[in-house]
């Protein structure tokens, strides 16, 4: 067993946790701070986000404007403190990654530029050209470089949280490389794995999507909060499920059917193609069922039309979207629409945090698409997202590290006990297990076809329940998984397992939560229960894991300033 | 419509099980968007679960999935097995680097070499304190952006003779990194990362092959990055020999 102590282990290397590690050390010069990542950080997840970063950065734009924006795109589901602290922090984020060297893209003047994003009812969203996510990434990577007190465990695997005493204590985590376990102690444990995208068939997310982090906090008591709002984006190519970002429609791009219409005059005539993403990934996908989308290899499709957007901003400013387009769709932008259709991409829900990031578990904390603060209702607006991870991963980090100290530092034995115990528990479910039969790749690709099926852009109690009964089905299968590969050294069927084991859990809460949900708000869209139902759920859905499944408990949105309203566009 | 079955002669190593690789022989079915990445993972869920590598986006951005394939060093992501039929296609873990199993390799050397070239914004002195948004036009930009666009895939490593030599060399990506912030009229760096490109295994090994700049599937020109920094230190040492008004 490997053992170690550092003040803060931090859970994943994406933005939110490696905005969490910088500021962790900013706070706490002397602080050893420890990023776990079943990734090298640059792999994460946030490399593939394109369109931009939303902020407060100009003088035609307020903090109240960017707040009423991000609440009303959220459909009253977000905690309007939470909110205006996030928009109040965005800009100086963005303003600090701009000293950390990213590649923004400027205006002729040499500020950042701006450009329109959905929801959003001016200019705010920076970019580096639709790499935005790629350069911030790369960025926060290479600034965490100079920080000797960030300690990195590339390719080591948390499996399991470490509690003693009724506070987190660090994690259990399976260093992929060699197969041993290693005891990560630590005074605050942050959980930074980003979203679970991976848990449906047709996602923009990457592998390592699979909700590690929600599931560490799930199995450790703590719930998850407003698991059912899974985000659509509107635009994915067909097949692959690869991201055309927002900022194609944000650079004039139109989303047209068969007909070559513009039918999102049907739907949301004020915003068209800038309408939030949950009410057009449905009017697209109502058109496709009413049979009015072109047919392709990948089933029916609509069109999203850059030809007059012309090639010189598209080279200038989607350069992504034309080489993904070509390489992966076979289509020039330039010269051809492309084929695209709503594509499962962001989880509003995650781990119920306040606005530290703190959990209900003491020494437990939480930060980006992990987290649910909630800043982003039951719907997010394209661009706030990466914002998110920079202002909540900052503030994180430093709570943390606080938290930390004044904890002191953690128990040797008892942790080393838990997570010897977390190793003798991976041996026997699958590395000595006998029997079985069942392949890890199967079952996953079941568990993606249930959610696509019965969790998707509309949902009812009907498919709802269907989905409940495969993943019982599949839970009990889980327990009849045999590995091909009982080896120690960079073993990607055990990882995928432990990685199964964790989409289950959140599939669980995503549904049970959506079950009790009987209303429609932001991208939960019930088609037996159409109409908000403020009365009853301008609150958020808790869910806890229980013995037979999860419990679904309620807790009232905060408003401040901006009281429930019809969400009109 | 391309479509059928293609054979994947897939390059296997276990060290806990052998000292020497093995090939094995997988026929897979593909059609017009399969990409090596998806036979590799079709094999892996359905056949062999002990075949081992690493991906994550499958968009060509994460820089996770490079493997040498029909003896070149690509992205398996980008590898659509149309243009390889009929095949068979060789996969084989990328050149010069350790092998940990299978197709996953060591590149333990590429990430200390990225931390030694002092790849973070190092301020001018004359920049600004404080806050605030700092000002950088759209032509300053392009004067070090395609550097930025490393994904560090390591797929110029496989490609350089220079690295596969000697694994000290710094190599193509480390070193177009540093150049990225060198050309960044933010950064004020350019003489703390000379005295790094400019040792032994800093720029002065690359014999200017320009393998790297062909291999790679960002269009990053490292091999222009390494004969830049090599005119920079050239002209610097000049100076240091020929100070300004010594020929009076």
């Amino acid at each position: 067993m490997e053992d170690s102590t550092h003040d803060v282990v931090i859970v994943g290397g994406g933005a939110a946790g490696l905005r969490a590690a910088i500021a962790a050390v900013e706070e706490a010069p002397d602080a050893s701070v420890a990023l776990v990542s079943k990734v090298y950080p640059m792999r994460s997840h946030t490399v593939a986000a394109e369109g931009g970063a939303a902020a407060v950065l100009r003088d035609d734009d307020s903090l109240d404007l960017h707040a009423a924006d991000t609440i009303r795109g959220g459909d009253w589901l977000a905690d309007q403190d939470a909110v205006e602290a996030f928009v109040a922090e965005a800009a100086g984020e963005l303003q600090r990654l701009e000293r950390w060297g990213c590649p923004w893209s400027r205006d002729p003047d040499g500020r950042m530029a701006v450009r329109a994003f959905g929801g959003m009812s001016v200019r705010r969203t920076a970019f580096a050209a639709d790499k935005t996510g790629f350069h911030m990434l790369h960025t926060l990577f290479q600034t965490s470089l100079r920080h000797d007190a960030i300690v990195r465990y590339d390719e080591v695997f948390a499996t399991r949280l470490l509690v003693e005493d009724g506070r987190c204590r660090g994690v259990a985590a399976l260093d992929v490389r060699d197969g041993r376990m290693r005891c990560l102690g630590a005074g605050a444990v942050v959980l930074c794995t980003g979203g679970a995208g991976r848990i449906y068939r047709f996602t923009t997310n990457g592998a390592v999507n699979t909700g590690d982090g929600m599931a560490l906090a799930y199995r450790a008591g703590v719930p998850l909060k407003d698991m059912e709002f899974v985000q659509y984006h509107p635009t994915g190519l067909p097949g692959s499920g690869i991201l055309i970002t927002e900022a194609a429609r944000g650079e004039g791009g139109w989303l047209v059917d068969r007909e070559g219409r513009r039918f999102l005059a049907d739907y949301i005539p004020g915003k068209m193609e800038l309408g939030p993403r949950d009410i057009l990934s449905r009017a697209v996908t109502v058109e496709i069922e009413e049979g009015r989308g072109i047919d392709g290899r990948h089933g029916p499709h609509v069109h999203l039309d850059l030809r007059h957007v012309g090639e010189d901003v598209i080279d200038r400013r989607l350069p992504f979207v034309r080489e993904l387009a070509r390489d992966y769709a076979g289509v020039d932008p330039v010269r051809d629409p492309i084929p695209v259709r709503p594509v499962v991409h962001y989880m509003m829900g995650g781990v119920d945090t306040d606005a530290a990031g703190r959990t209900a578990l003491p020494g437990l904390f939480a930060a980006g698409e992990t987290a649910c603060v909630s800043i982003n209702g039951a719907n997010r607006l394209g661009s706030n997202s990466l914002s998110e991870c920079l202002v909540f991963g900052a503030r994180a980090g430093a709570q943390a590290v606080r938290d930390a100290r004044d904890a002191g530092p953690p128990p040797a034995n008892p942790l080393l006990a838990l997570a010897r115990d977390e190793a003798r528990r991976l041996r026997a479910a699958y590395l000595e297990r006998e029997g079985g039969g069942e392949r890890v790749g199967r079952l996953r690709g079941a568990l993606q076809e249930a959610m696509e099926a019965g969790a998707g852009v509309f949902r009812s109690a009907d498919t709802l329940l269907a989905a409940a009964d495969g993943l019982r089905g599949l839970r009990e299968r889980m327990g009849r998984v045999a590995l091909d590969d009982r080896g120690a050294v960079f073993n990607t069927e055990l990882t995928a397992a432990l990685e199964l084991e964790n989409m289950l859990d959140v599939a669980d809460a995503v549904v049970a939560a959506a079950i009790a949900r009987c209303e429609s708000r932001g991208a939960h869209a019930r088609r037996d229960h159409p109409a908000r139902d403020d009365a009853r759920f301008a609150r958020h859905s808790l869910a806890t894991r229980g013995e037979d499944g999860p419990r679904i408990a309620w807790r009232d949105v905060t408003i401040t300033r901006w009281p429930l309203a019809e969400r009109a566009y | 419509m391309a479509g059928g079955t293609i054979e994947l002669r897939v390059t296997r190593y276990r060290p806990d099980r052998s000292p020497t690789p093995w090939v094995d022989t997988f026929r897979v079915p593909y059609d017009d968007d399969t990409v090596v990445l998806d036979a590799l993972n079709h094999v892996k869920d359905e056949v062999d679960g002990t075949l081992t590598f690493r991906w994550s986006c499958r968009m060509g951005v994460c820089g996770s999935c490079g493997m040498m394939i029909g003896g070149e060093p690509r992205l398996s992501c980008g590898a659509f097995l149309r243009d390889l039929a009929p095949g068979p296609v060789t996969v084989e873990p990328l050149r010069h680097f350790p092998v940990l199993r299978d197709l996953v390799v060591d590149t333990d050397d590429f990430l200390e070499a990225l931390r030694e070239v002092r790849p973070w914004l190092i301020p001018r002195r004359d920049a600004a304190d404080g806050d605030g948004e700092g000002r950088q036009t759209p032509a300053q930009v392009d004067a070090y952006r395609q550097f930025s666009m490393c994904i560090n895939c390591m797929l110029c490593y496989a490609a350089c003779p220079v690295y596969g030599q000697d694994r000290t060399f710094l190599g193509p990506a480390a070193i177009a990194l540093a150049h990225r912030y060198d050309m960044d009229s933010r950064d004020g760096g350019r003489d703390v990362r000379r005295r790094i490109l400019g040792r032994d295994e800093g720029v002065w090994e690359c014999t200017f092959v320009g393998e790297c700049s062909a291999v790679c599937p960002k269009g990053v020109d490292p091999a222009a990055a390494i004969q830049r920094s090599k005119v920079d230190l050239a002209l610097r040492a000049w100076r240091v020999v020929w100070p300004a008004g010594a020929g009076r």
